[in-house]
């Protein structure tokens, strides 16, 4: 079953302003997908569109095969978001939020309340239950966001950059809690900035950029997928000129490092073994940049040079 | 019962217990104006200059304001509700909460219209209760007094929604309030008998909706008119119906609230 089918959508602001220009997008049940892109790439305005904060001006959308014009209260039941941008009431209780919030999707008061207790405790957030919102941290409105979004136990979670601004500890926090929620069968979408985050959660990822998706693939296949990988490698005495080493393209950063471009096909070994022939002991080994990173750098200067 | 129908109320209930509890808690700027801004108008207009005034119609002066009153504190804040509360989720963004849920819009416009109608009805009956203690009031035409009521907190709750749903800033929603409502409910025959004025400007009177509201409804209480009752509620009920019909579109397209 597909969790959210996107075809052909675009999306005109005001003055002409093409934010999307008729992306495609498959999602399947129990997926953890990423929606990866440069600032002002259309990412929001993806998500808009799924939370239909946004007028599409062409295409279609459908959640669980639920079209959003013409099911819409299906479709919208299916979904919980947690968008880019804080929209609560200042002056409400965070009590009051979520069983409000469940009440607009017809949850009874009861019910409501149990999984608010449920949801405010996992994410560490129950003994503010009777905090107002403008009384809490940032990091917590962000939880409260996620906590609100799952008060009606959707099948699809949508997040919008849901680690942005949050300190590390909460961030790694907030990725167990995600994992596990994927685990229990909730396909999660989220956009990130931060490339580690979509490699270390994220099963799939599209790539976005000037409302175009430039690239769609499996996690695993894209971070294979770059030709060359660049290591830094320490070592452990002093080295004044770097030997010729076979195959393999190195450059001697300093007395004590070495960046090597590891091509596919050479194994970390064969490097190995030939320095170990030079004498040279290797103390360290680290990707110079995330791997990610680096192939999403170069998708969006290539995509940079095309539409040049 | 039919599970839409349960979550639909379930979702109308929501709205209605948030507005009704938002306006019961600030009390002393909802329901306590009224009473003391009548209060006032009874003391200088009833008592200190209105005992110099001749009877209109049978009817001595204290008395003969006394539908119009309420019926202008009823207005007011029956606009006041629906503008300022949906103004206000809407500059803070919490509207979107209920714009992302599965509702369909016209449990929100419900939800809204009766919030509002709720606090107009309520302020209404705060109002008449004070001024029981100026002059004694017999209804004479019960189903008027109670019809009018409704229909005047439903159309100016359905105004204050829509002015809301244009509005981008909060003098935008005070700007109907003080512009347009005040006027027609000041020219609307609250203080004064319309067959007083020339009757050129009679007629121009009788397209003010708030004067046939406002004579409807004294019908209702004291049992005499200026207007036609049976014109005014013809007026006021395609009002409703087409204020109904242009917010319910408005939601529906997301004017002022979807991108
Ligand atoms: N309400 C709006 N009116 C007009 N233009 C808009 C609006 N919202 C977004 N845009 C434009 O649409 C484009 C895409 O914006 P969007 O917010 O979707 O980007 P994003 O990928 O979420 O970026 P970020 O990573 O910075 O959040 C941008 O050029 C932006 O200026
Ligand atoms: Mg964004």
């Amino acid at each position: 079953m597909t969790a959210l089918t996107v075809t052909n959508l675009t999306k005109i602001y005001p003055r002409n302003l093409i934010a999307l220009k008729g992306i495609n997008l498959t999602v399947s049940e129990g997926d953890f997908f990423a929606l990866l892109g440069p600032n002002g790439a259309g990412k929001s305005t993806t998500i808009g569109i799924l939370s239909s904060l946004i007028n599409k001006t062409s295409g279609t959308v459908s959640v669980f095969n639920f079209n959003i014009d013409t099911d819409f209260e299906k479709a919208k039941s299916c979904i919980g978001i947690v968008p880019q941008e804080m929209n609560f009431n200042p002056f409400e209780r965070v009590l009051d939020i979520l069983i409000n919030q469940a009440g607009y999707y017809g949850i009874p008061r009861k019910i409501a309340f149990f999984n608010a207790e449920h949801y405010l405790k996992k994410l560490h957030l129950w003994e503010k239950r009777h905090n107002r919102v403008m009384h809490l941290s940032g990091g917590m409105k962000r939880r409260l966001m996620i906590v609100r979004a799952l008060i009606n136990n959707p099948r699809l979670l949508i997040l919008d950059e849901p680690t942005a601004g949050v300190d590390i500890e909460l961030k790694h926090s907030l990725w167990q809690f995600l994992t596990e929620l994927n685990q229990q069968g909730v396909t999660i979408i989220l956009t990130t900035h931060y490339l580690e985050e979509a490699e270390f959660l994220c099963k799939n990822i599209a790539i976005i950029d000037h409302g175009t998706i430039i690239e769609n693939a499996p996690t695993k296949t894209l971070v294979n997928r770059l030709p060359i990988k660049t290591l830094i490698l320490e070592t452990s005495t002093s080295i004044q000129q770097l030997p010729k080493l076979d195959n393999f393209i190195c450059r001697l950063i300093d007395n004590t490092s070495i960046e090597v471009e590891l091509l596919k096909g050479q194994s970390l070994n064969d490097l190995f073994m030939v320095l170990n022939n030079h004498q040279i002991q290797i103390t360290n080994v680290q990707n110079k940049m995330n791997r990610l990173e680096e192939l999403f750098i170069r998708l969006i200067a290539e995509n940079k040079a095309k539409s040049a | 019962m039919n599970p839409t129908i349960t979550k639909n109320g379930i979702a109308l209930y929501t709205i209605l217990r948030k507005e009704v509890v938002r306006f019961i808690r600030i009390w002393s700027q909802t329901l306590i104006p009224p009473a003391i801004t009548v209060t006032l108008y009874f003391i200088i207009f009833g008592k200190l200059i209105g005992s110099q005034l001749r009877d209109i119609q049978g009817i001595s002066y204290i008395q003969y304001i006394v539908p119009g009153l309420t019926m202008m504190s009823m207005i007011t804040n029956s606009y006041a509700n629906t503008s300022a509360s949906f103004f206000s989720a809407k500059f803070s963004k919490s509207i979107e909460e209920m714009l992302v849920s599965s509702m369909p819009n016209y449990i929100i416009l419900l939800g809204y219209l009766f919030g509002g109608m709720l606090r107009g009805l309520l302020v209404g009956i705060v109002v008449m209760l004070t001024s029981l203690f100026f002059v004694p009031i017999h209804i004479q035409h019960l189903e008027v007094f109670i019809s009018m009521a409704v229909l005047a907190s439903l159309i100016f709750s359905v105004a204050g929604l829509i002015n809301a749903i244009f509005a981008k800033s909060f003098d935008d929603i005070s700007f109907i309030p003080t512009f347009v409502l005040t006027p027609l409910t000041y020219l609307g025959g609250v203080f004064f008998s319309i067959t007083q004025l020339p009757v050129a400007w009679q007629k121009l009177a009788s397209l003010n909706p708030i004067l046939n509201i406002v004579d409807t409804f004294r019908y209702g209480i004291l049992g005499i008119s200026d207007v036609n009752i049976y014109h005014s509620y013809t007026m006021v009920c395609f009002l409703v119906v087409v204020l109904l019909i242009w917010c319910l579109v408005l939601l529906q397209k997301g004017v002022g609230l979807r991108s």
